[in-house]
């Protein structure tokens, strides 16, 4: 008698998984083919194939993978391979003869060091902006309200080193606010920042909203005024020795576009 | 030859801590060990005593068992069972760094990092000596061993027979009632060899307490011990004066170390059936088993069966081996009795002597020695 | 091993001289090619990169950039927090080294195995892990911070753990390699002239093994030295305090790399220095 009961339980919830998954399925089917119709007309006649590859900032890494793999799917043939590193390691590489077609540096900085040196094609386009937010530990226990309750005795603050882009956008939010703040830390990138805070380290962390909204719930956001003062922007380019420069276009468009946006906007970023 | 074995119930010795403390007084003084130590496939079970100034020479074959009984007296390998009084003092559970045992090893094992003079003056050192009165002591056992002069030297720049007398002065320097020779003389080219023999031999006979060495050379035994202990897979198969043992051994190994060719069997009047099969005539009037000894030089060969010799004590052989042994040739004979026979170079070219050459072997029985088994 | 094949065993002080005269002409005599090639690709596959370095340095510049203060206070917490953290590894580590070559204890294997552990975790892996347990948050850091107020990240303590921790097994692996080739013998031969294992071990094995410690001490000290993973994730970047030499040169690298390399001239001048210095007066001598 149990155990009948039990198995008919059973077999509704796998029925329930199985709606579910359908669902999803016809979910994924009509947006895909809403996008395709999109993307036919804005990349015309000759079909796109072959691999193209991105570097990009650490921080895109969840957001671009979303578009990759979106390209990927509208593009039957093609593949996106991504190499997401620090803006500066990645320009490094680049600038050093690396085999790449586009690159979304988290800095217009970064983005300098390749297009002095000549290796991108055109002018590099703002895609996205990046804000700052204080990340505290989740419930703000220190009650952490603004920019000066950093520089409370006895807060444990890591910020970004002053040679990386978050690290130099801290330091001016901080100058536009006439604050001295002395922290910890100056951590080599963002991701050691915010980890700091996620492994209840410090007290706090000067990060960006994207990588706070990343943490999901293990740090609390915090918003600041003066992160106005210190807005990030992202430039993208294609490169110029770029092995695949017409597939390398079309997915610099679908960044671009305004379902480029809305993937990136999720993600925390602001428009340009 | 039976073994006590350890777990035998008769044996008192199986429970050391149990056993009445003895009164050091009432013991007599002098080593009385009984070893028992099994390790794996190996179980050595030997029994020991010496009076003061004995000087034991453990005898044995490679894997006998003969270090492992050095190691247990040391301390350094664990009794299974059995015990170890010194000076009727138990020493059965005392740790190695608590024994009055002074060890000399193999090769010395002198610390390489430290001069003669300080690797004597160690022991005294941790025996609880100040490092002045340490090294004073130290520098009078160098002296006494005529190694004043190399008080300073590392051992590495010490000759052979230095090392070993250095050794000797470490091991003596704590004072110790038993003193231990693993090997003392295989480290040694054998013209150094004559030499530190002879000065060992005084050092020993000096000696006031109990000496045990072990070595696998019959000579250094013989020439170095009161009395042999020979140890065969672990337990003691014959024991006695050299002399004696040479004379009247008792198993294959002891009778090819001490160059004799050795027999089993069952005699009757002067005819004593060996085991292996022949019989053979002997001067001695014995009966029941025996053992009967003869040397190889007592051995004659012929080519041909001799005529006229009398069939007694004449056996059919094949050669199996030949050997140059100093300036004689030592034939391996297999047939009716296998056996050594030496004889000279100009014998053997003679005979014609080759591996697989057939000849006829005789010994008189006048040079043969019977003796109970 | 014949017993004459031992130390200690000489026959005579004459020994020695023919053996050396006959390694002597060894080295001069024929090279095979197939050990002479791969070894002079070796040693140019480990040296071209340090060469590139000085040919791409910036020699007019490296004035400026080495008179900056920062710079001399990152070298200096570089080389007070190596040597600290080789210390450590020595009063730890030789130990330790000394347990898992000369005593037997069940899954002694798998001990030695995890010795070896932190030479091949990341390092940033190694400096989350040391996070996790001496942390303000940590296993055992929770019980330090609340009980004694101690918090170990962001100090130079913190810089001085991270570094052993990643130093401490060459230490480890090199002693006790030496000490398993050391005769084990000596030992019971101290302990029979009266001397307790520990005497033994201070007086008899210590001195034995000291050119294996030594170069143990180098390796761990030149590792601690060259040290970024751990350290950063673990005691974080602070000048003065938590910022040394890699980790300056890691964020000199972000903005300005002939900083960069100019930093690791000078860090590599110095370790050459220091081990130079060390390997003339130590390693000579006792080997």
């Amino acid at each position: 008698m149990t155990r009948s009961v039990r198995r008919t339980r059973r077999m509704l919830k796998l029925a329930g998984a199985g709606a579910a998954a359908l669902m999803a399925l016809s979910a994924c089917s009509s947006s895909s083919d809403a996008k395709k119709s999109g993307s036919s007309d804005a990349s015309a006649s000759p079909k796109l194939s072959g691999t193209v590859t991105v570097f990009a900032a650490a921080s895109l890494k969840e957001s671009f993978t979303t578009l990759g793999k979106e390209f990927e799917h509208e593009h039957p043939g093609t593949e996106v391979s991504f190499n997401f590193g620090g803006s500066d390691t990645l320009a490094a590489s680049i600038t050093g003869g690396a085999p790449a077609d586009v690159f979304a540096a988290a800095s217009p900085k970064t983005m300098k060091i390749v297009t002095d040196k000549g290796d991108a094609t055109g002018a590099p386009a703002t895609f996205v902006r990046n804000q700052l937010e204080i990340a505290t530990l989740p419930g703000n226990p220190d009650e952490v309200a603004s920019l000066k309750d950093l520089t409370k005795s006895g807060l444990k603050v890591v910020l970004c080193d002053k040679s990386v882009p978050c690290g130099a956008a801290a330091q001016k939010a901080l100058d536009a606010a006439e604050l001295k703040l002395t922290p910890v830390s100056y951590e080599q990138d963002v991701k050691a920042a915010l980890n700091k805070v996620q492994l209840k380290e410090a007290d706090a962390a000067v990060v960006y909203k994207t990588d706070v909204k990343a943490a999901g719930g293990k740090v609390e956001g915090v918003e600041f005024p003066e992160s106005a003062d210190a807005v990030n922007d992202y430039p993208i380019a294609l490169l110029k020795d770029a092995p695949n420069a017409e597939t390398a276009k079309a997915f610099i468009a679908l960044v671009r576009s305004a379902k480029g946006q809305k993937v990136l906007s999720q993600a925390g970023f602001l428009k340009p | 030859m039976t073994t006590p074995h350890p777990t035998s119930p008769n044996d008192t010795d199986r429970h050391p801590q149990r056993r009445p403390q003895p009164q050091p007084q009432s013991e007599p003084p002098g080593l009385d060990a009984h070893l028992i130590v099994d390790r794996g496939a190996f179980h050595l079970d030997v029994t020991l005593t010496a009076g003061p100034g004995d000087v034991l020479a453990l005898l044995g074959p490679n894997g006998a068992g003969k270090t492992t009984a050095l190691r247990a007296l040391a301390g350094l390998t664990p009794l299974t069972a059995g015990h170890l009084h010194l000076d009727g003092t138990p020493l059965t559970d005392t740790p190695p760094e608590s024994r009055p045992v002074g060890v000399v090893f193999q090769d010395y094992l002198l610390f390489p990092h430290l001069s003669a003079l300080d690797n004597v003056a160690f022991g005294p050192r941790c025996r609880g000596a100040g490092r002045a009165e340490a090294r004073s002591r130290a520098a009078a056992w160098l002296d006494r061993m005529g190694l004043a002069d190399h008080a300073g030297a590392r051992p590495r720049s010490l000759s052979g027979g230095q090392a070993q007398r250095v050794a000797l002065a470490r091991a003596l320097a704590t004072g110790p009632r038993l003193l231990l020779l693993d090997e003392p003389l295989a480290a040694l080219d054998a013209r150094t060899r004559l030499e530190v023999r002879a000065q060992l031999r005084r050092h020993l006979a000096a000696f006031e307490a109990v000496s045990v060495l072990v070595t696998h050379d019959p000579l250094d035994a013989m020439v170095l011990a009161d009395r042999l202990v020979v140890i065969e897979d672990g337990r003691v198969v014959q024991e006695g004066t050299p002399a004696d043992i040479a004379r009247h051994p008792r198993t294959d190994y002891i009778a090819q170390l001490v160059g004799l060719n050795l027999y089993r069997g069952q005699a009757a009047g002067h005819t004593v059936r060996l085991d292996a099969g022949p019989a053979i005539t002997t001067t001695e009037v014995l009966s029941g088993p025996v053992f009967v000894a003869f040397p190889p030089s007592a051995v004659t060969l012929f080519r041909d069966r001799p005529s006229g010799a009398s069939a007694r004590n004449l056996w059919r052989c094949e050669v199996a081996g030949l050997e140059t042994h100093g300036d004689q040739i030592r034939a391996d004979l297999t047939g009716e009795l296998p056996l050594a026979a030496d004889l000279t170079t100009v014998a053997a070219a003679e005979l014609d002597l080759h591996p697989g050459a057939p000849v006829w072997a005789t010994v008189k029985a006048t040079q043969t020695h019977a003796y109970p088994a | 091993m014949t017993p004459l094949d031992k130390p200690g065993a000489a026959t005579g002080p004459r020994t020695d001289r023919p053996r050396r005269r006959r390694a002597g002409t060894g080295g001069r005599r024929g090279v095979p090619l197939p050990l002479l090639l791969p070894g002079l690709l070796a040693l140019a596959f480990l040296l071209l990169p340090l060469l590139a370095l000085l040919v791409r340095a910036p020699w007019r510049s490296l004035p400026d950039q080495l008179t900056s203060a920062e710079v001399w206070q990152a070298l200096r917490l570089s080389l007070v927090t190596a040597t600290a953290a080789t210390a450590v590894s020595l009063v730890l580590g030789v130990p330790l080294a000394w347990l898992l070559a000369r005593t037997e204890f069940p899954g002694r294997g798998l001990v030695r195995a995890l010795v070896t552990l932190p030479l091949v975790l990341p390092p940033v892996v190694g400096g989350v892990a040391l996070l996790l347990a001496l942390g303000r948050n940590g296993v055992i850091g929770r019980w330090l911070d609340s009980w004694f107020g101690i918090t170990l990240p962001f100090t130079t303590t913190g810089v001085v753990i991270a570094e052993a921790f990643v130093a401490m097994p060459f230490l480890v692996i090199s002693v006790e390699g030496t000490l398993r080739a050391a005769d084990p013998r000596y030992e019971e031969a101290a302990t029979t002239l009266g001397a307790s294992r520990f005497t033994a071990f201070r007086r008899v094995t210590l001195p034995l093994i000291a050119p294996g410690i030594a170069a143990g001490a180098v390796l761990a000290w030149a590792r601690a030295l060259g040290e970024f993973g751990a350290t950063i994730t673990f005691a974080g970047n602070f000048p003065g305090r938590t910022q040394t030499m890699p980790l300056a040169v890691y964020l000199a690298l972000q903005n300005d790399p002939e900083a960069a390399i100019a930093l690791s001239l000078v860090l590599l001048a110095v370790s050459i220095a220091v081990l130079a210095g060390l390997r003339d007066r130590w390693m000579t001598t006792t080997s």
